[in-house]
């Protein structure tokens, strides 16, 4: 958030948000209202006065708009100057030399003060732009890094184990070929995985994503995510708290999955082996809420809000993962109308809140109904 | 030779199997670890042979580890990184690693790559002579033969083969070899070393333009290779 108000001030005075009719025409509004002003108070300042208030404007100016509307500032302002204010009045021409002296001087000061203020912020600019180019090939790097490890990995594991297999298959026990096998069978499953993110991320970001409601059970939704993990959180505890007597939710069940599957295997992650992860879903009114959260280190607070970010990853993270698993989380619950929230928990760890507005189906109530 | 023991540290369940698998099927006794703490504890306890490190650890950089085990091993280490990027793979190998190779890796390669440098490490230092294609530098003589033949070479193009003769299966980067033979204020100069290897290869390779001997790490180095893999 610090960055962001010099970002937007300098935007502001890059005059990038106004177009250049208008500038031309603000311009002239303001020179002329400044002149009307000031002939209506002549009888009370001097000429010079009336210099350095139109110095002032055209500074003001040079700060918002671009060259060419300063420039018409600075030519328009000197002649309603000597037209008005230097005497003869009503005449361009001069009669004191002093006041030729001081219309020279003045047309220079403007232009030199248009000149500087363009050149200061031409210079901004650029800096500005090499600072984003800097900004964005660090993040594309760190990017290729991350997502380069997750897919050599599993490929690499792929490959190695079918060259083993292939290669010497008479040095091999049985229960090495198996362990073999399992490990191509799990590192396939997992590039899957990498694979269906990135083509989520491109669904989410064509903005096409429909989500299909239909009636879903979502203790038996938790309980097929937790089946699919079940081999990662072989080292980890899970507790569930799912009443039985939680209605039929409408919900699109497939993207759902991918919801609860990114939010318990980045507590797998992040959490040190031996942890607990609870995952509760109730219904305490119109929404249907479900709260992921583990006994670990939590998150440090000042990175909380960048967490749901496309390819963020925690600094100092040095655990695996493309970034993408929480952004695609948020992406589909918002695309269902809900909300998910992040906040540590006072006694450690890290909670995870969904919020869905759902309709609902409560299967007791009906039967009793009929 | 059989019974080495070579120390795979890695933070990847699946590759730890992999290899593990693969590394006893050839006849060598396999330690792991997933973290550069447990990697390190077990360098310092078991001496393993060969060690086999990733640079991506979950507790610190596999750069660092590199460094902390080689302030008190020179036992021979084998970085094996999905990180495929020329600073990765200099650093690496300035830090101290024997060899680099990159995730994906095919089995083959990274067998023959423990066998070369295992070998290396074992005749190491008290071998005056290094032999190749009836080719033999005489490191205490500071002499090169080819069929008993004394082969006329320059100072620097000998500095070269020794270096690389002492070196046989590393890769020695562009930045140490300058360093090594021509001192810290050439490390730019890399086409110093392009020229004498363009004339080193001229006399040792049979086909200049097909190397076997010194191959061309592209943006590392080279490596010196006595005979074929």
């Amino acid at each position: 958030m610090k960055e962001r108000h010099p970002h937007r001030f300098s935007l502001f005075l890059a005059g990038n948000k106004i177009p250049k009719n208008r500038q031309y025409l603000f311009s002239i509004l303001l020179v002329c209202s400044v002149s009307a002003i000031c002939f209506l108070f002549s009888a009370y300042i001097g000429s010079q006065v009336v210099a350095l208030i139109f110095l002032l404007t055209l500074s003001l100016t040079a700060m918002l708009f671009d060259i060419l509307p300063v420039l018409t500032t600075a030519v328009l302002s000197a002649l309603i100057w000597d037209f008005f204010f230097l005497a003869p009045r009503y005449h361009f021409a001069l009669v004191y030399t002093e006041d030729k002296i001081l219309l020279s001087m003045y047309f220079i000061i403007a232009l030199v003060n248009a000149v500087l203020t363009f050149k200061i912020r031409q210079a901004e600019k650029i800096a500005r732009e090499k600072e984003d180019k800097a900004k964005a090939l660090r993040l594309y790097n760190t990017l290729l890094n991350s997502l380069s490890h997750e897919f050599r990995t599993p490929i690499a594991a792929i490959i190695g184990a079918s060259d083993t297999l292939l290669d010497q298959p008479d040095r091999l026990t049985v229960n090495d070929r198996k362990n073999l096998l399992a490990a191509i069978s799990s590192s396939a499953l997992r590039l899957n995985r990498q694979v269906e993110n990135l083509l989520n991320m491109s669904r989410l970001e064509s903005g096409f994503l429909q989500p299909k409601m239909d009636w879903c059970d979502v203790g038996e939704l938790v309980n097929a995510i937790l089946q699919q993990l079940e081999e990662p959180l072989a080292n980890h505890s899970v507790e569930t708290d799912i009443k039985e007597s939680l209605p039929l939710v409408r919900l699109d069940y497939g993207l759902m999955e991918q919801v609860l599957y990114n939010l318990v295997q980045n507590a797998i992650l992040y959490t040190p082996d031996r942890s607990l992860i609870s995952i509760r879903a109730h219904c305490p009114d119109e929404n249907l809420e479900i709260v992921i959260e583990d006994n670990g280190r939590g998150v440090p607070e000042d990175e909380i809000g960048n967490v749901f970010d496309k390819f963020y990853r925690l600094k100092n993270s040095r655990i695996g993962g493309s970034g993408l698993g929480l952004s695609i989380a948020k992406g589909f619950v918002e695309a269902h109308n809900g909300t998910i929230d992040l906040k540590n928990r006072p006694s450690g760890g890290a909670r995870f809140v969904l919020r869905l507005p759902a309709e609902k189906l409560y299967l007791n109530k009906e039967v009793n109904g009929q | 030779m059989d019974n080495e023991e070579i120390l795979v540290i890695d933070d990847e369940a699946a590759i730890r199997r992999l290899l593990e698998i693969t590394l006893q099927s050839h006849g060598y006794k396999v330690l792991h670890a997933a973290t550069a703490k447990e990697g390190l504890e077990k360098t310092a306890y078991h001496t393993p042979d060969l060690v086999i490190l990733d640079l991506g650890l979950p507790d610190e950089s596999g750069h660092d580890t590199l460094k902390k085990i080689r302030e008190w091993s020179r036992k021979p280490i084998i970085v094996l990184s999905v990180l495929n990027n020329e600073e990765d793979i200099v650093s690496a190998l300035d830090n101290g690693a024997n060899d680099y190779l990159v995730k994906p890796f095919r089995t083959g390669e990274l067998l023959a790559r423990i066998r070369s440098a295992l070998r290396v490490a074992a005749v190491k230092d008290d071998r005056p002579i290094v032999s190749f294609d009836g080719f033999e530098i005489d490191l205490s003589l500071r002499t090169v033969k080819k069929d008993n033949e004394i082969v006329r070479l320059t100072a620097t193009q000998y500095a070269l083969l020794a270096l690389f003769g002492r070196n046989e299966g590393k890769v020695l980067t562009h930045q140490y070899m300058l360093r090594e033979i021509w001192g810290k204020e050439y490390v730019g100069q890399l086409q110093y070393l392009r020229v004498f290897i363009a004339q080193l290869r001229k006399k040792i390779e049979k086909d200049a333009n097909r190397p076997e001997h010194i191959i061309t790490e592209s943006g590392v180095g080279y490596r010196f290779m006595a005979s074929q893999p």
